[in-house]
């Protein structure tokens, strides 16, 4: 009982600004159409049909870095990959978010070599890790929803 | 074995004086560099072998003459018989004729073996390095190359190793 | 690590026309990030207008250095990798691998093993077709193929995971037969799968053939000849797609594919359309082929009995003190092969994959090469799109079945 319940009556919802921005970022957040190796296809299976990504507002796939919120590094980073990965990580526009998908981008993987950069967070932050060789359709989407989680709990101190 | 590889390499040996080695029922000739040109257009135009599968090379490190052995996988469709040419080079600037006129596919072979080998094929039009970026420094597939190994993370050694590591900002 | 380099035009001058030079043709890069090269394909285009000059192909964005590691672990271990090599054909990598270690080896493999093989690579090859047909039908403008193909695909991924816990990588066959026998639902599980899939194919059949935008942006473009397909070394279903009846499976049989009763689809024509055609009919004849595998798996062991390469079965190592002998040596210190080198090649979705295997008679190779197809067919790309518009290429480049992991190893 109270001015809520009253507003609401009205058609009126209060809510923190916070929240506000929070949640909108969470059901529009559309990630880069990147695909490095063989996490891609894992990518493209949970987009399609049996998986569909688009339950959690993540179905628009944009091929442009410019139009993207989240970077999903789904495969190995060579290291003549490596400077084009960067270049498009700053080409996204702030805010932006990234998933290490797979081993290989979390930790190099089973590559321990001269070729392959031993973790894609060498050269970008990342936000959340999925583990997995590949990680299953479920596990790109458990990383999804724990990426979603993290940003509503960001603070609008903090966006400065 | 096939009588076409039976009569090619009778041919072969008779014109060109190569070694023939046989395991596990694959045919194997040595040919000197300085012939590989004339040797492989004879292959292709008289002998059928008209496919050049893959073009590698081996390393056998510590010995410096002859140091790498360039291969050449042969396939010829007509007769459905494989022939493998090898041929060795020293270590000491190694070079070798390109074959790239008589296969075309030998253009991107021949450069991946001088990117990871460093085998440089004379007379090839585009020799810039394949796989590897153009900066690199060093040939990877060398035995002298280090693999290029990191120590893995583990609990034990997780805050010696993260000290040294990148931390990238936005 | 460095900045990306500004490609100089000067470096590449033997590789443009004069007409570049003066700008009468124009550079445009394409990738390594871009939608429709399926990975990180870098092309750098000369343009005259819309037309296509030329194309330069650059690879090694995902170059992973498999060959030197490989250098590095033993046998067991080397397999690993070739797994994520072709991410399309984890089995046939696998298959390709197992029948190089073999040849080495003089192993057997048990007959029951050979069927299961040959059923699960024919199974890979529908599922990579499938991915392959999604993919560039939807480069092609025809969304829904897409939806269409991953949904079958998953059903075969269903099976690989049955079988091994795995959906890709699943590092199933081994040297001397499998890792361990199929579980009792598998049969029914492919026969469903079977039963399913003809009425599929004709949906995308559906789909496809009496689409008039497909069928003009496929059509008589990206022609390849004969002599074009030997000079460059192509194999799989482009050099079918151009009328050549080559496939390794008929020519050269391995793991018994020629107790197998199909046809190798070819046509003449050497386009786009082509290519499309005959990985779509060879789908049909992977059925057939699994059909057939199906009727007659034979019962019995599913791994060599030479223990001298191959481990013993778990079920030995409480009994049997010489069995847990051999289980040890083989996973600590592996096996050594006499001294040799051999080439073993299978027919795997793109073309011919070969592994060229060198032993010093160490535990470790002395040096894995794998010769494989999409790095020839990459090859051929300029040769098929000049003079084609630039909205073609994406056709062209996707009619290759390019995997990049495949070409830069």
């Amino acid at each position: 009982m109270g001015l809520e319940q009253k507003a609401g009556n009205m058609g009126i919802v209060t809510t923190s600004l916070e929240k506000a921005v929070n949640w909108s970022r969470t059901n529009a957040m559309w990630p880069m159409l990147f695909g490095l190796a063989c996490c891609a296809i894992e990518m493209m299976a949970a987009q399609a049909a049996d998986y569909d990504m688009s339950r959690f507002g993540m179905e628009l796939m944009r091929a442009s870095p410019r139009q993207s919120d989240l970077m999903i590094v789904a495969g190995r980073v060579s290291r003549k990959m490596a400077p084009v990965v960067r270049k498009l990580y700053d080409q996204m526009p702030a805010p932006k978010w990234v998933i290490a998908m797979g081993d290989c981008a979390s930790c190099g993987g089973i590559f321990n070599n001269y070729a392959i950069l031993q973790g894609v967070d060498e050269i970008i932050p990342v936000d959340v890790y999925v583990a997995g060789c590949p990680p299953r359709p479920e596990g790109l989407i458990h990383g999804v929803l724990t990426l979603h989680e993290k940003v509503r709990k960001e603070k609008i101190k903090d966006w400065a | 074995m096939s009588e076409h590889l039976q009569n090619t390499i009778t041919r072969i040996q008779a014109r060109y004086q190569v070694e023939v080695e046989e395991f596990r029922g694959d045919y194997t000739v040595f040919i000197e560099p300085e012939k590989i040109q004339t040797f492989m257009l004879e292959l292709r135009d008289q002998l059928d072998f008209n496919i050049c599968m893959d073009i590698t090379a081996v390393d056998y490190y510590p010995q410096e003459t002859p140091r790498f052995h360039v291969i050449y996988l042969l396939y010829s469709m007509p007769h459905n018989v494989r022939l493998q040419v090898r041929t060795r080079i020293d270590g000491n600037n190694p070079k070798l004729d390109t074959v790239q006129g008589i296969y075309s596919s030998a253009n991107w072979k021949e450069r991946e073996v001088y990117d990871l080998f460093g085998i440089y094929f004379t007379g090839h039009p585009d020799l810039r390095r394949m796989v590897m970026p153009e900066d690199w420094v060093g040939h990877p597939l060398r035995k002298d190359y280090p693999l290029g190994y990191e120590e893995v993370q583990f609990s034990f050694n997780f805050d010696e190793i993260m000290i040294n590591k990148p931390h990238p900002k936005d | 690590m460095t900045d990306i380099r500004e490609v100089s035009v000067d470096e590449l001058r033997h590789l443009v026309s004069d007409r570049a030079m003066s700008g009468e043709t124009m550079l445009l890069n394409m990738g390594p990030q871009h939608p429709s090269t399926h990975g990180v394909l870098r092309l750098l285009l000369e343009l005259d207008g819309e037309v296509v000059v030329n194309v330069i192909p650059d690879i090694g964005f995902l170059h992973t250095g498999v060959e030197k590691t490989a250098e590095s672990k033993n046998y067991q271990q080397a397999e690993v990798m070739t797994d994520r090599l072709d991410y399309l054909n984890p089995m046939g990598n696998n298959l390709t691998y197992c029948l190089a270690v073999e040849k080495l080896t003089e192993l057997d493999v048990p007959p029951r093993a050979q069927a299961i093989r040959v059923i699960l690579a024919e199974l890979q090859r529908i599922s990579s077709h499938l991915l392959w047909l999604g993919t560039s039908a939807l480069d092609l403008g025809a969304m829904s193929m897409f939806l269409y193909c991953m949904r079958e695909r998953e059903l075969v991924l269903n099976i690989f995971e049955l079988v091994s816990g795995q959906r890709m990588m699943t590092t199933f066959i081994r040297p001397g037969g499998l890792w361990r026998d199929v579980p009792v639902e598998f049969e029914t599980t492919v026969r469903d799968f079977l039963k399913a899939m003809p009425r599929r194919i004709q949906e995308y059949d559906d789909l496809l053939e009496k689409n008039e935008i497909f069928l003009d942006r496929t059509k008589g473009i990206g022609i390849l000849t004969k002599e074009d397909c030997f000079q460059y070394g192509l194999s799989g279903p482009v050099i079918r797609g151009s009328g050549v009846a080559h496939d390794l499976r008929k020519k050269q049989p391995y793991s018994g594919y020629d107790l197998y009763d199909f046809d190798i689809p070819t046509h003449p024509e050497g386009d786009v359309y082509a290519r499309y055609r005959v990985r779509v009919e060879e789908m049909t004849q992977s059925l057939r082929i699994i059909e057939q595998g199906l009727n007659k798996l034979p019962y019995g062991p599913v791994r060599s009995n030479n223990r001298k390469y191959v481990p013993p079965p778990r079920s030995e190592i409480g009994v049997s003190m010489e069995a847990l002998i051999h289980h040890f040596k083989l996973w600590t210190e592996g096996f050594t092969p006499p001294t040799g080198h051999v080439y073993a090649a299978t027919e795997s979705p793109r073309g011919e994959l070969g592994v060229y295997m060198e032993s010093d008679g160490t535990a470790k190779p002395y040096r894995v090469h794998l010769v494989t197809p999409t790095f020839a067919n990459l090859q051929a790309v300029p040769v098929m799109s000049r003079k084609h518009y630039i909205a073609d290429l994406i056709g062209i480049v996707g009619s290759i079945d390019i995997v990049l992991g495949d070409a830069d190893r």
